[in-house]
């Protein structure tokens, strides 16, 4: 694990680098450019608010990747998923008359639930019929696009725009006064509760249970968990399911925390993301927490660099692609980290040593 | 210049386990020249240096009396230094030819591959050691003795004078090893050497020459193997005397534990693999299955074990009608199995060794309470498999399983299972790929399994195996019993002739 923290902290190196190598290559100063786009994320409390508040749907989309990807499952669908998940929300947040302590919950449960539900279609036809999780759930993501799409213009449209869902009331948001206040009027809210609180409880599952135990054993090896009497289609169908909930988890974080309503047409980005966010923390949970925080702090801080400099904030995407190529190749980084290692174990063997790398060739007619 | 190789005073440390500790190896040209070694002792690793896989951390390699540095196996092969692996490493749906030359390919004028060249070449190969290889076939059609010729094409398709061949008999039937001695004599009569890694002291006195001995990482010696007899090299390759011969009481068969009625069974390409299968397993016996491997023996053990289903017949344990049943069920009602394939099916490579040995009990107190695993017990569980059956790894219980050596994770899996105590014990080539020394001792825990009034059922390719241990054997040829005999008053001629189909009565 120790490896692990040490390839992602490399990968953010590199790929900052490589963004310094970026901008001075564009005529632009790498240093004023990194400070202004960390003053961006990190200023003030508000913009420190802003920053956790992007990062809390990242925290969810990435950690909902990487259950799936510790169970041996790709859950590329989590755009749909979180798209579903923030709908169903929406429509039980505008249709019910809750106070607002009775209300946020159901919202949270209705919304997983509709994010399971689009998971559990690609897990169950992966155990009934072996269809690859990838290509049904991609497709998911498109029939949830369309599905949201029809949904909020004849459920819950916006009577003044054709384009987005009406506005949720105050007691159908987890915006908190005392939050908003803390951070000095930032949109930060109680979804980076949930956010946290889910990324501990999904720990737990996974380095604790028996289930989680089991829906890993099935991840790693099907045959021999089947060996094991552990019922492996079950297992595939649990993880999607739970894959999905923390994705429709994420919907509710951001059309009912971080946005107050859904805007038709757009398959949310923060989906795609958890799959870099996922990498780049070590499909660990807590690994997830910061690598998501990290990516918070780029993505918002990228508009102050914009504002501030000339440099197109296409860098700030382009550093974030960066680190995901790095933390993807983790394997290069690793060999580097190896070699470094032996030279240094080597250096320190002062005994004799081998000879001189030659490539001398055996004669072939002894 | 009187050696091909020169391995000096090799040391080679991995984190937390030293496999070679100052070794050293010479080989002579145009020798067959066996590493001997029990699992663990360091022979992989020792050829993998020489390979160019591994480095070493201290001493010298001397290739026909020069000095040099192997750094990657592109090295050892420019060198003349080609291995066999244990596993081959070859692409299922390619050809022969396009596997031989994958990496070297010929071209015709520098673009377009040339495999009628190569196939010719191969050819010609082929014919002069008498490999008996068909360039144009696909490697997932033929045998698996025909894919290791492939690999052994492949070395001298790429010139090499050093073949190295890594425990090439554990995957070959009994005529397929005769094929291979004979492959071995033509290589040295063309003046290559050969470097054979085994732990099978038989094939040793058959084939090698002169034979190298290490044990826990140190040379022992070199031996000329004309001179020493099997129990010398057993005893220096185990570090005391080893038997061969198992010991056992008499059985004493109690009341029937399994009960197999009419069994019939469809192999994964739904053909009928088990046709109207009848056996009986009693308590205090241990029943051997004999036949050539794919007559159905896997179908048979998944069938009892749950993990495929039966098209019609019964299963009983213990009186009890288990035919449907899934199998947690089954490894609750007391069936123990140790698998064919230790790293497919026995093992999740990627857990701990801790984490493998509750793989069926995890969920059961004290291992888990209230759904929570219990990582205390489990430890303390793991520790007593891994001290009672000597399990080596580097880092103990908390070591992955990937790290073990093979022998260690089939110990392992032994361990597992016969802790658990099952009623009816299911082995499946439990030896395979171990050394004297394990196999002697997982013999007497078989046969001490059966003491404690158990029954075992022993599936095995090795017949040797199946006579030593086994009260009684059935013989499978084709998917159908050809018959049961008393192990104590058949040989190995009558089961050999029952395995090839011909029954007994037949021949009366």
């Amino acid at each position: 694990m120790n490896n692990r923290i040490v390839i992602s902290l490399c990968a953010v190196v590199f790929g900052l680098l490589a963004g310094a190598v970026l901008m001075l290559a564009t005529g632009h100063n790498a240093g004023s450019g990194y400070s202004y786009l960390f003053e961006g994320g990190l200023k003030n409390a508000e913009r420190i608010g802003n920053t956790l508040a992007t990062a809390t749907p990242l925290i969810l989309s990435g950690l909902s990747v990487a259950f799936a990807f510790r169970t041996g499952l790709f859950n590329i669908g989590v755009a749909g998923q979180l798209l579903v998940g923030g709908f169903c929300a929406s429509v039980v947040g505008l249709g019910l008359d809750l106070p607002k302590v009775l209300l946020l919950p159901v919202m949270l449960i209705v919304g997983a639930a509709g994010g399971a539900l689009w998971a559990v279609v690609p897990g169950l036809l992966k155990a009934r019929f072996n269809v690859h999780e990838v290509v049904s759930s991609i497709m998911m993501n498109w029939v949830g696009f369309w599905t949201v799409y029809y949904g909020v213009q004849s459920l819950i449209k916006n009577p003044s725009s054709e384009t987005e869902s009406k506005q949720l009331p105050e007691a159908a948001t987890l915006k908190a006064a005392w939050l908003t206040d803390l951070f000095h009027g930032s949109y930060i809210n109680l979804g980076l509760l949930v956010a946290v609180v889910i990324v501990l409880v999904i720990a737990f599952i996974i380095n604790k249970t028996t289930f989680g135990y089991e829906l890993k054993a099935v991840g790693h090896n099907r045959d021999a968990a089947e060996y094991a009497g552990i019922a492996v289609n079950r297992s595939i169908v649990y993880s999607m399911a739970i894959s999905g909930a923390i994705a429709g988890l994420g919907g509710v974080v951001m059309y009912a925390g971080n946005a107050s309503n859904i805007q038709i047409g757009i398959l949310p980005s923060q989906g795609f993301d958890g799959i870099a966010v996922s990498l780049l923390g070590a499909n660990n949970p807590f690994g997830v927490l910061l690598s998501a925080i990290f990516f918070g702090l780029l993505y918002s801080g990228r508009g102050f660099m914009n504002a501030m400099t000339d440099i197109p904030p296409e860098i700030a995407d382009s550093i974030i692609a960066i680190i995901i190529y790095f933390s993807a190749t983790s394997i290069l980084i690793e060999r580097l980290l190896r070699r470094f290692k032996r030279r240094r174990a080597n250096a320190k063997i002062a005994a004799v040593q081998e000879g001189k790398v030659k490539k001398s060739y055996v004669d072939n007619d002894r | 210049m009187d050696y091909v190789v020169e391995m000096l005073n090799i040391r080679k440390e991995f984190t937390g386990i030293v496999a070679n500790d100052d070794i050293t190896l010479r080989l002579k040209p145009g020798e067959i020249h066996a590493l001997l070694g029990e699992n663990g002792a360091g022979k992989s690793t020792l050829m993998s240096i020489l390979f160019g896989m591994y480095q070493a951390d201290r001493g010298a390699i001397k290739i026909n009396g020069k000095e040099v540095r192997i750094s990657n196996p592109n090295v050892a092969n420019e060198l003349g230094i080609g291995m066999v692996h244990q596993h081959f490493k070859l692409v299922e749906n390619f050809t022969v030819t396009e596997n031989i030359i994958m990496g070297s390919e010929t071209r015709k004028w520098g673009v377009v591959l040339d495999v009628k060249r190569a196939g010719k070449k191969i050819e010609e190969l082929s014919k002069r050691y008498g490999l008996n290889v068909d360039p144009y076939a696909k490697i997932e059609e033929i045998s698996v003795g025909m894919q290791q010729r492939v690999e052994i094409l492949k070395m001298l398709y790429r010139k090499a004078d050093v073949l190295i061949l890594d425990e090439p008999t554990g995957v070959l039937t009994p005529q397929e090893i005769q094929d291979l001695g004979k492959i071995m004599k033509n290589l040295i009569a063309e003046g290559k050497s050969i470097i054979l890694i085994t732990h099978k002291l038989k094939e040793i006195k058959e084939f090698a020459d002169r034979c190298t001995v290490i044990r826990r990482g140190k040379t022992i010696g070199t031996v000329e193997v004309a001179d020493t007899s099997e129990a010398q090299m057993a005893e220096m390759m185990v570090g005391r005397q080893v038997s061969f011969k198992v010991h056992k009481t008499e059985s004493k068969p109690g009341d029937v534990v399994l009960k197999l009625e009419s069994l019939n069974v469809k192999s994964s390409r739904k053909a009928l693999a088990l046709h109207d299968f009848s056996l009986e397993v009693r308590a205090g016996e241990i029943v051997g299955i004999a036949g050539v491997d794919g007559n159905g023996q896997s179908d048979l053990v998944e069938a009892v074990t749950g993990l495929r289903k039966a098209e019609s017949g019964k299963i009983y344990l213990n009186g009890k009608d288990i035919t449907g049943i899934p199998v947690r069920d089954r490894i609750e009602s007391g069936i123990g199995h140790i698998p064919e394939d230790r790293q497919r099916r026995g093992l999740v490579l990627d857990y701990t060794l801790a984490e493998n040995m509750v793989l069926e009990v995890y969920h059961k107190p004290p291992f888990s309470r209230g759904g929570i695993l219990q990582n205390q017990a489990i430890r303390k569980y793991a520790d007593e498999i891994i001290k009672s059956f000597d399990v080596r790894s580097g880092e103990g219980a908390v070591s992955s399983a990937r790290s073990l050596s093979g022998g260690n994770q089939q110990k392992a899996i032994i361990g597992r299972e016969i802790e658990r105590n099952p009623v009816l014990l299911v082995a499946v080539q439990p030896t395979r790929g171990l050394d004297v020394g394990s196999i002697e001792y997982i013999h007497r825990r078989l046969v001490e399994h059966r003491d404690k009034g158990n029954a075992v059922l022993l599936v095995s390719l090795e017949l040797d195996e199946v006579l030593n241990v086994s009260d009684r054997i059935a013989v499978l040829n084709n998917g159908e019993l050809v018959g049961e005999v008393r192990a104590a008053e058949t040989n190995e001629n009558e089961i050999g002739l029952m395995m090839a189909g011909v029954r007994k009565e037949a021949r009366a």
